[in-house]
């Protein structure tokens, strides 16, 4: 398989951050926030597509509030 | 621009004044997603952001029922926006490369790619190469082929979730699910064999 040593340290930081059970990306989105932030951050942690939304969303938000 | 509640917002795109809702909750979108794409996009920004917001609208349209009122009106619109962007611009990006491209070659060169790291220490490297056959055993014996495949793809080849879930006829959501039972297999596999994924990562450390 040949795995590298940079892809080994990858999967073992996403294992180690592994819960029993995690928000999957839907219901990370669709939960009260002050309820589940710490979720939510387990989920954007692991998740690299949910983390470059968030950042987006935020800096979108930044530009129509503003 | 006029200001709206989200019961006005709702009612504006529902009712009679839907025209003028839609310009106003366009105008609201291309704001935003311009903002957040400048450093995402390099060429043609305006023409591509005006894609995405045609496409976000119509799709805002089709799921108002869904709409909670959980935050304001615009921000989830301006999720279900950056949702669209981005899986477009991912599947433009990935759209020329398949789950087998990124797939490991067996090349038939025995010598583990850890050895070419430039370590210092052999007895690390020594380390380093029994750990990497114990981890490559989990992924071939504790694994699913679906769950191995999805791991790989994403760890090693670096395809975002959902273009990884478009090839394996699955969504973005399931294969989460997916990649979580695989690291908890993982983890049940280290376990097994006394190890944890904080030893492995330090034993990986230069």
């Amino acid at each position: 398989m040949n795995l590298s040593s940079e892809v080994i340290q990858k999967m073992m930081g996403a294992v180690k951050m592994t819960r029993e059970h995690e928000l999957d990306c839907g219901q990370c989105y669709g939960k009260n926030a002050a309820e589940v932030m710490p979720l939510v951050q387990e989920h954007l942690d692991l998740c690299g597509a949910c983390r470059e939304e968030y950042q987006a969303l935020l800096d979108a938000l930044k530009a129509i509030i503003d | 621009m006029q200001t709206r509640t989200n019961s006005e917002w709702l009612n504006d795109l529902r009712g009679s004044g839907q025209d003028q809702a839609i310009e106003d909750l366009r105008k609201v979108l291309k704001r935003g997603l311009i903002y957040s794409l400048s450093n995402r996009i390099k060429t043609d920004l305006e023409t591509q952001v005006d894609d995405f917001v045609q496409d976000s609208i119509l799709r805002i349209l089709d799921k108002l029922d869904t709409f909670r009122g959980e935050s304001r009106f615009t921000t989830w619109a301006q999720k279900v926006a950056v949702r669209v962007a981005f899986t477009e611009l991912r599947r433009q990006r990935w759209k020329d490369i398949s789950l087998e491209d990124l797939m490991p070659e067996d090349s038939g060169d025995f010598t583990p790619l850890v050895l070419a790291d430039p370590s210092p220490n052999p007895e690390k490297r020594a380390t380093q190469t029994i750990l990497t056959e114990m981890i490559e055993t989990i992924l071939n014996e504790d694994l699913t082929e679906r769950q191995r495949t999805a791991m790989m793809a994403i760890m090693k080849g670096g395809m975002p979730l959902e273009e990884v879930a478009r090839r394996m006829d699955t969504n973005r959501n399931a294969l989460y699910k997916l990649l979580h039972d695989a690291r908890k297999q993982m983890r049940k596999g280290l376990l097994e064999k006394g190890l944890s994924p904080q030893e492995v990562i330090e034993d990986f450390e230069i």
